[in-house]
Order: structure tokens, then sequence, then C-alpha cells
């Protein structure tokens, strides 16, 4: 027997009452310990005591022990054994009930020792006429093959699950599935073989008892088939067609698990189906039940809302006339609000972009300060995304910018800035106003952006040279992100206007290349120079180049991401927006592991991807043979980059495009990680100051955040403008 | 799946701990509790550390936890957390850290019901009280009673028992519409629709088989044409006893009810939305130290009608000093610790209006910040009127013993802080 302790406190009071001769006092003396248990306490040394009251008529009692078996039985192995024999007991009891309870807890205990005493009663259960008794036992064996993964398969009970899903009860079935499918997930992740037998394939037999289950059993028990259903590849497209008709009435299910479940399957069997009217009525027999999604509490609508977001990028029309559902309650808790912005901008269009813009406005004055900016970004993303409402965008910029509240101005700057990158030309009657708020910057990237605009209307602005001055005056001061725009836009002004900023230029390229410490600004500072000494004309062809435009991107991961995320929709990876290798599995995952798991999701397109990329780098080196030109583009790709990570207001959008290119840069030389951005809502902050400066340096594209450390395969898609700017780092 | 399950009060003291799987120590509740509950940062439901992601769900302080290592199903997790919540709040009345506390045995009892290993089981709530009660003393239910029981809770109608007996056979169905309405300060209407919950208490004997009609359009239009009250429903969500094949089919809405309350149904529908009140506000700030107040509730339903618990909170400047203000019925009083005018109006008959007027005094401030005018937020209660236009068409109740049934309808439309007009 254990060591016991002194002979008085609390234990010792505890230990009396649980050997009381009174029933009620030591079912009494039980609960404590159990409170004691759950605070905390040790209360391990009362474990005979407690044993003692094991056999009793008092189902409540009986569970109350059973409960402190699961805590302690591990601590105390030898003892455990005690228990064995009154589990062994229950297991034959005449009531189901204390039946399933005894194999249910027998299987937690994880002992050594019970589970050699396990093996015969779980084979008993297994075949018990009592649903309840077998739907426990189904889960046992998951529990088991945690435990000892050989006595399962020794004793056959896979072949006994695997019958069991032909079972006449529906919640069997349903646990069967649920047992077999976790079992099937530390299967494969233990080993690498095809042939292990824990594999749960998922045959045409299989599937037809899954479908007849699905409608019968519960909702917890829906889930793990539709689970099961969405990991079964259908043979011929009459097959996946058939799936998505029997999953569709799922749809109108009360929890919102089993429509995201139904949702998922249909995303993936929908693949197969090829008549295309089936595909069209299986999306707009999903619209509404996402939209209903909405009125769920704010978790779930949470989850609800990024999944949403993804099904965008795949379909953009499933909510197309939907947008007024997402706007923003006042009350809305704020990672709820920050998602409707971003599907709100997904979702806009001509005709509805009144309505967006005035709620928009709406949100810039509300209180909370992220969600202030967001809204405010937002209208700039409506403004790049839709060129009939630019102007109407700016309108509200403008009213907003009067306003003169400091985080507003701010924001709305840096927003400025991308609609001058979209529309350049266009806007300029209003730079008097942006420049008149100069003094209220205090945010780099509001005066990066500031400075850009100086510099890129610098031959527009009479006093640019003056604006100018005071950035340079206090240069050493500045952070870098401001540092590099205040270089650029000193240089463009002296290329535009020479005669009077001889003096500034030389002021700045002398203090960036002696007393600056970061080697960007340094070596920037450098190229300039040289430049400009040697053929000022050539600095000319290479600085005032026009930029590519900017656009919003229609996506926030690859491709081959989208469609493994959309596999999983409802799981944490599908609201991460990050395949699940990056946050779950045995500490970091290694980076190869998150490659492969990119290369093997596009493998094809990312091949061709390398391929355009060379035969691009070789164009633009040709290029390099005649002109200047490519260096030209080469030195502005940073600022694009620069822009591009201040534009988007979600965090998503922002990895998405501005690591794009980089990635390119990576697979090509074969170099090693891409760290993104935080998946939480608070996260984008980290992202845009990865995202600034790479283009000088390749620097990984995303600052990991400390408390998550996300990894994210770098598939990058195919768009417009990105080639561009992937050609022009092709030559790095 | 779900590993670790946990209830945190407001300090971070764990209430209910229970683990499901072996993945974690007893300790990851410390990390939790140093990480979310005493981090003011946090604003997502969900945190991952590592590779240990905790889901959070907050309900009158406390924190509701579930805890995994793996890629779970989040939507399935967050349904879980909330079933747990109504369990409690149907066992114990409330939930919160007395009822937690005083009820722990059978908080454990319950969440290791209805989940085993991580994945959720049974959790109907009236099944769950058949074999689950708050009577301490259960001497071992006869072997037979919990056959029953357990055929219940894993039958194919795991919601019903098939020895219910009445000597009256009733049904009460409530139709409640909650309304979401915001209007612009233009008095334009940005969103309004409905979110409708059909309660039903069943109190039949056997095992009835039910058929509910509405008039829903989809059907109408389909059998009786000339019918202009019907009704579009954007989308309808049931219980787990309606046939939704069935329903997918021809829309018919067809089941074997539960014995008891539960809800049947809930829809959602976004036209021809009735807004019951009508709010037209006029706040004039009077240079910086005054804000005027004019505001005017119309009701728009029938005479015979009448809105009942109306309460208008008004939001006021952050910087008044008081709010001297007059209506013409109700009661409206300043309440300083929520920077708002309370404005009670017990009943308001069909037809009727009545306007509220006030002058709030500000103190001059330093700051130039300009106050950013939350919106008006309206609760009240209308009985017997469906914002939406939704009428039971007609409930029928088919039984082998062919008994009578009696059947109640009542509608209710409301609104609880979701009925914000801007201004």
């Amino acid at each position: 027997m254990s060591v016991r302790g002194p002979r008085k406190g609390e234990n010792y009071e505890l230990s009396v009452d649980l050997n009381s001769e009174y029933r009620d006092k030591r079912k009494d003396a039980i609960k404590r310990t159990i409170a004691s248990m759950t605070v905390g306490k040790d209360v391990s040394g009362l474990f005979p005591d407690v044993l003692k009251n094991m056999q009793t008529d008092d189902l409540e009692q009986k569970k109350l022990v059973y409960l402190y078996l699961m805590n302690y039985a591990k601590t105390q192995p030898e003892l455990v054994i005690l228990a064995v024999n009154t589990f062994v007991k229950d297991t034959d009891d005449p009531n189901p009930l204390v039946r399933a309870l005894a194999i249910r807890t027998m299987g937690i205990l994880r002992a050594e020792k019970i589970i050699d005493y396990l093996c015969d009663p779980l084979q008993k259960c297994l075949r018990d006429e009592n649903p309840y008794v077998r739907k426990t036992a189904a889960l046992c064996v998951a529990k088991l093959y945690d435990l000892k993964p050989e006595l399962v398969i020794e004793n056959g009970f896979l072949e006994q699950l695997h019958e069991m899903i032909g079972d006449s009860n529906p919640m069997v079935v349903a646990n069967t599935v649920a047992a077999l499918s976790d079992i099937h997930a530390s299967a494969t992740t233990a080993s690498t073989s095809d042939q292990d037998p824990a594999v749960f394939v998922i045959s045409a037999g299989t599937l037809s008892k899954l479908l007849v289950a699905l409608n019968e059993c519960s909702e917890w028990g829906r889930v793990a088939i539709l689970s099961a259903l969405a990991r079964y590849e259908a043979q011929d497209d009459k097959e996946s067609e058939h799936i998505c008709e029997r999953v569709v009435p799922q749809f109108q299910h009360a929890n919102g698990s089993v429509v995201l479940a139904a949702v998922k399957v249909i995303m993936i069997h929908m693949r197969g189906v090829r008549r295309e009217e089936l595909v069209k009525q299986l999306v707009r027999k999903m619209a509404p039940p996402l939209v209903t999604l909405l009125s769920s509490p704010p978790e779930v609508q949470w989850v609800a809302l990024r999944n949403v977001n993804l099904l965008l990028q795949k379909r953009p029309d499933i909510l197309q006339n939907e947008m007024r559902v997402f706007f923003c309650k006042y009350n809305d808790p704020l990672y709820v609000k920050v998602e409707k912005l971003d599907i709100m901008v997904r979702l806009a269009g001509e005709n509805n972009v009144d309505a967006l813009l005035s709620e928009l406005k709406e949100y810039a004055s509300e209180v909370d300060v992220d969600f202030v900016r967001k809204s405010i970004k937002a209208i700039g993303q409506t403004a790049v995304k839709i060129d009939g409402a630019a102007e109407r965008c700016v309108n509200v910029l403008l009213d907003l910018i009067a306003t003169r509240v400091s985080y507003v101005v701010q924001e709305a700057v840096v927003v400025m800035k991308d609609i001058f990158r979209k529309y350049p030309s266009t806007y300029e009657g209003i730079i008097p106003t942006l420049c008149s708020n100069l003094d209220e910057l205090d945010e780099p990237e509001a005066k990066a952006s500031l400075i850009w605009i100086i510099g890129e209307y610098a031959s527009k602005i009479d006093n640019a040279d003056e604006l100018l001055g005071i950035f340079v005056d206090t240069f050493t001061e500045e952070s870098y992100p401001v540092q590099l725009q205040t270089l650029t836009a000193v240089v463009k002004l002296f290329l535009k206007k020479p005669d009077s900023s001889q003096g500034i230029v030389q002021k700045v390229l002398n203090t960036a290349t002696k007393e600056c410490d970061s080697p960007d600004v340094r070596d920037r500072a450098y190229i300039y120079w040289r430049l400009l000494s040697t053929d000022p004309g050539a600095a000319k062809s290479v600085i005032l180049t026009p930029r590519p435009l900017i656009s919003v991107p229609r996506t926030t991961v690859s491709a081959g991401l989208l469609e493994q995320l959309l596999g999983e929709i409802g799981s944490l990876a599908s609201a991460y927006h990050k395949p699940s290798e990056t946050f779950v599995g045995r500490g970091r995952v290694g980076v190869d592991k998150v490659k492969s798991v990119g290369a093997e999701a596009d493998e094809r397109s990312s091949a061709q991807k390398a391929l355009q990329t060379v035969a691009a780098g070789q164009q633009s080196e040709n290029l390099l043979d005649f002109d200047d030109a490519p260096a030209t583009d080469g030195q502005p790709s940073g600022l694009a980059a620069t822009q591009f990570s201040q534009t988007p207001a979600a965090a998503s959008i922002l990895s998405g495009t501005s690591s794009n290119p980089l990635d390119d840069l990576v697979s090509i030389f074969g170099a090693q990680s891409t760290p993104q951005q935080a998946p939480s809502a608070a996260g984008p902050a980290f992202g845009n100051l990865g995202g600034l400066d790479f283009g000088m340096s390749p620097s990984p594209a995303g600052v990991t955040s400390p408390s998550v450390g996300v990894m994210s395969p770098a598939a990058p898609q195919a768009q417009n403008q990105q080639n561009q700017q992937d050609d022009l780092l092709g030559l790095f | 799946m779900i590993s670790a399950f946990f209830i945190f009060n407001q300090k971070g003291e764990v209430l209910i701990s229970r683990l499901y799987r072996t993945d974690f120590k007893r300790s990851i509740a410390d990390v939790f509790r140093i990480q979310v509950v005493s981090n003011s940062e946090v604003r997502s439901p969900i945190i991952t550390l590592g590779s240990t992601s905790f889901f959070h769900v907050r309900v009158n302080n406390l924190y509701v936890v579930a805890v995994t290592k793996t890629n779970a199903n989040a939507a399935l997790v967050f349904e879980f957390c909330y079933r747990f919540i109504n369990i409690c709040k149907s066992y114990f009345g409330k939930i919160d850290e007395e009822s937690i506390k005083n009820n722990f045995v059978l908080i454990y009892e319950l969440i290791d019901e209805i989940n085993d290993f991580g994945y959720p089981q049974n959790s109907e709530i009236d099944t769950l009280k058949s074999y689950i009660t708050t009577e301490s003393v259960v001497s071992a239910i006869a072997a037979e009673e919990s056959s029953k029981i357990t055929a219940q809770a894993t039958g194919a109608t795991n919601w019903r028992r098939g020895d219910v007996k009445y000597k009256k056979n009733e049904a009460f169905v409530d139709v409640i519409e909650l309304v979401n309405l915001s209007m612009s300060a233009k008095g334009t209407v940005l969103r309004a629709d409905v979110d409708g919950h059909i309660q039903m208490r069943a109190y039949l004997s056997g095992t009835p088989e039910c058929k509910f009609g509405l008039n829903d359009k989809l059907v109408i239009d389909k059998s009786e044409k000339g019918i202009s009250d019907a009704v579009e429903l954007d989308d309808c969500q049931f219980h787990q006893c309606v046939r939704l094949t069935d329903f997918d089919v021809d829309r018919s809405i067809s089941f074997v009810p539960p014995d008891g309350e539960f809800e049947l149904m809930k829809y959602r529908s976004t036209s021809n939305i009735k807004l019951p009140l009508r709010i037209i506000p006029t706040v004039t700030e009077i240079g910086t130290t005054k804000v005027s107040y004019d505001i005017t509730v119309k009701t728009n339903f029938n005479a015979k009608l009448s809105a009942t618990n109306v309460v208008l909170r008004i939001p006021t400047p952050l910087n008044t000093v008081n709010v001297d203000c007059q209506a013409a019925s109700g009661k409206a009083k300043y309440v300083p610790a929520e920077n708002v005018v309370v404005w009670k109006i017990p009943r308001l008959q069909g037809g009727q209006e009545c306007t509220l007027s006030g002058m709030a005094e500000l103190t001059s401030t330093t700051t130039r910040q300009v106050w950013t005018r939350p919106p008006i937020d309206v609760d009240f209660q209308v009985l017997m009127f469906t914002a939406s236009g939704l009428i039971v068409r007609f409930l029928k109740v088919y039984e082998k013993s062919s008994y009578n049934s009696i059947k109640w309808v009542r509608y209710l439309t409301k609104a609880s802080g979701t009925y914000q007009i801007r201004f």
C-alpha cells in the first residue's frame, strides 16, 4: 500500500469519511475528493480508500469513482489492478448503462496492466445486443489503438469495426466511422506504408451504408459520416452526382457544423460533377445556409465567415446579391467585423458600391482604432477593385481626412497612395490637401506613403523640395522604410527639377551613404549615386519609369492550397487559411515537408511557373543588352512591394500578394523557407513590416508571430500582375 | 478532436477540467490562463500556441474552453461548446460560476455523457434528462428501464420514447421572430431581416406523425394560385427530427416530435419585412456644450395589437453631465455609466406614437475628438404579429390510435440588441 499521509489535514479527514460506515457520508466524501481534484490539489493518496467505494449499486457514485480512477490510474498503476475485477464484472451487468460505463472508463485508464484485461470484455461489448453499449465499445477500440495498436490488430478489432459499419443502428455506425477515422489518422501520421491495416479505405460498399446512416443519426454523427464521405474518391461522375444529391438536404440542418461539413463534401465531390446545371444548382443551394450561419453565436459566425471567404475565392458568384447581410452590427466582436469587411470588399461590384461606401464611411467613425483603419483600407481596396467607383472612394477619403482624427488621416494617406498607384495622374487635385496634413503624420507607413506621393508628383508640387527637405533634415532619425522612400523621392525630384534640387540630393546621398546603418538604404543610395554620376539619362529611365498598375488579388492563398483547404471546410486549417501541417504535429514542421505539401498540391502549375520565370528572366536579360531598363524596374519593384503590402486590409491578402514574387525566387534558388504572418485577426501588423523591403534584400516575406510561429508553403498562382514582377525578380 | 474541456471563471481559476485524451497534461490549463484570461490583447476566439489550439466561448464571465492538438473541426467544437451551455441552462436555469460550482458532480456526469474520447455523443437535452438527473440518489435504475433509455439515446428516433401517454393531447406552437434592422441616418433601411424560431411544445401520446404547413411561397405557388400573402423564406433549418430529404423534395415538413419542448425550425426571411416600430430621431449638437434630442416612436401595426416592454437606448456624448428629458409616455432616465438615455415605454398601442424631447449638457473638453454617435438601440415585443408575415397554416397529427389533439399557435415579434437606428 502507498505511504499514508499524516493523521491530520484535509486528506486525512477525507480518508476517514471514505471509510465511513454510512453510505451518505462516503458518497459525500467522494464528491469532496473530486472537488479537490478539480482545483488541482493532490488527492492521489486516497486512491485505495476511493477504490473501496467502487462496488456499489449507486450509478452516480460509480461514475464519481470512475472519474477519480481516470485521473489517477496513471500515477498508481499497481493499485489499478485492484479495480479490474469490478470493471470486468460490470461489463456483464444486466444494466446496459453500467456495461457501457465500464467499457468507456476502462479504455481511458491507460495503465498497461488494465489493457491486458480489456480485450475480452471489449470483444463481448462490440457484439452486445444493446446499441448504446456497442457505440461506446466502438470508440473504445480507438482508445485501445491509441495505447497499444498491436493489441487491436491481433484481436481482429479492426475487422470487427469494418463489419459494424453495416450496423442497423445509425449511432453505432457514426461512432464506428469516428473510431476508424481516428485510427486512420494516427496510423497515417505514424507510418508511411499504404499496407497498414489501420488505414481506413472507404469502398463503394461502405459508401452506400454511410449514405443510409447519414439521414438517421444524431447531428454529431452526421459530421463524422460527412467527414468520411469527404475522403471517398468517387469512381465516376455519376457517383459524384449521387453523393452530392444525397448530401444536399443536410444544408437544412440546424447545427452549423453539419452545414459546413455538408458544404465540404459538396465542394469536394462537385469537382467530379460534369453536368453544368447541377453544379449551378448546388452552388445556388449553398448560399442561403451560409448566410444563415451569420445569425449563429459570434464564434461560429467567425468560423463560417472565414470559410465563406475561402469559398468566395473559389466561386465568387456564390453570394453575389447578399452583400447587405455582411454589414457589421455595432456590437459585433471585432474579429467578426474584420472578416465581414474582407468579404464585403470581395462582394463589391458596380451595383452595390454606393451602399458599401456609405457603410464603410460609417465604420470609419467608430471607436475601435483597428476597425476604423481596416475600414479605411477597405475603401482603398474598393477603389482599386472597381474603376468606376474610384472617384466616389476618393471623395469619401477626403471627407475622412477632413475629420482630422490622427489615425484616420494617416490611414487615408496610405490608402491614397494605393489609389495613385492604380490611377496615376488622375487625382492630383487632392495632393495639396494631403500635403497640408504633413505635420499630423507620425507613423512610418503614412510618412513613407506621403513621401512617395510627393516624389511621384514632384514636378507638379511647387514646394516639393521644401516638403522633402523636412524629411531629409531628420533623415537619420526616421525608420528605414521612410528613409528608403525619402531617398527615392529626392532623387525623383532631382531628375524632374534638376535646377532647384541639386543641394538636397547631394545632402541626402551623403547622409544615406555615410550615416545610415541600414545596408538596404546605403546600397540604394550608392546605386543612385553611381547612376546619376555616370549617365543621368539612364538614371531617368531607371527611376522615372512607369510602374505596373496594382490590383486587388482574387485569392489570398495559392490555387493548390485553396483546393486543399476547401476540402477541409469547417476545420481549424480552413479557419486559419493555413495547411494543417503548419500548426499540428510534433513541434515545428520541417521546411521540406511544408514545401512538399505545396508542391504536391499543384506540382504542375509550379513547374510551369518556374519555366515561365526562367523564360521571362531570359527576356529581361535581352533587355539588359540594349538598355538599363531591367535594372530600372528592379528598383521600383522594391517600391512596388511596399505598395502592395500596404494595400489590403486583411492579413491574408498581405501575405498572399507580397510574398508571391519572393516565393518564386525561393523556388528557383531552392531556398528553404518562407515564413508567413500570424493567422490571428491581430496579425496584419506583422505582415506589413516584412513585405516592405524585400525588393532589395531577399529577406523573409513575413514576420512570424512569436506565439504562433506558422509556416506556409509557397505555391504562387499565375496572375498577370504578379507575372510582371516575377519577371523582374527573376533577375536577382 | 476535443482533447480537453475546461471551464474557467473570470480570474482564470479552473472550475471544471476534463481531459478526454492523453495528449495533454492538466497543466495546459495554466497555459490558457496566462495566455488568454490574463491577456487583454486576445481578440480571436481560437488561439493556437505551438501545436495546441484553444477554442473559447465566453458566457456570463465564464470561459468555456475546448483544447485540441489536431486540425479539429472548428465549427463542431464551437457548436459543442454552445450545446454544453444550453444543456447547463436547461438543467440549472442559468450558467454562471455559482451554478457550476454547486453542480460540478452533475456537470462531470454530463460532459462524460455528451463526449467520449473527444467525439461528441448524444446531446439531446430531453434524453439526457431521462437518465442524468439532479436528484442525487438514483439507486440503480432497473435494467429494463435503462434499456429503454439507451434505446432512446441511440435509436433512429433518439429524441423520443415510445411509451408516452397524455390524457389531453396538446401541441403548442410559438413562432418567435427576432428582427434585425439597421437604418441609416437618412432613414433608409440598410438591412432588415428576420431570424425566426418555431418553438414547439408537444404533449402527444404514442408516436405521432406530424405534418406542419406554413404560408411558404414556394409551397403555395405550387399548389394554390392566387394567395398573395405568402412569405418568401430565404432559408430554413430544422430540428433533427424533421425529415430533410422530404423537405428537399417537396418542401413538406414532416416529423415525429420529441416529447416536450424543442425548437422545430429556424428560418430567415429578408423580403417584405414589416417593421413594427419606426423611430424618427432628430439629434442636433448645439455648439460644443449642448445636444438636443427629439425622438419619435411610431407604431406600424394594427390598432388591436400593442408593443410591450419597449426600451430605447439613446446614446449621449461621453462628456455628458446631465440630460434633461421629457417623454410623453413612459419613463426616460439618463444612465451615466453607459452614456445612454434609457427610455422605457411599458405599452404602446397600434397606431399610437410618442415623442421624447431632451437636452444633454456637456462639459467642455480639450480634445477635439468628434462624437462617434453609436446607433439608437430599440428592444420591444409585439404579440400576435410576425414581421415576416409568416403564418402557420396547419399542424396535422396522425397517430395509430387517431386521437384528437388540440393545437395552439402564438406569434411574437421581438428585438433585443439588433434593432439599430443610426442618427
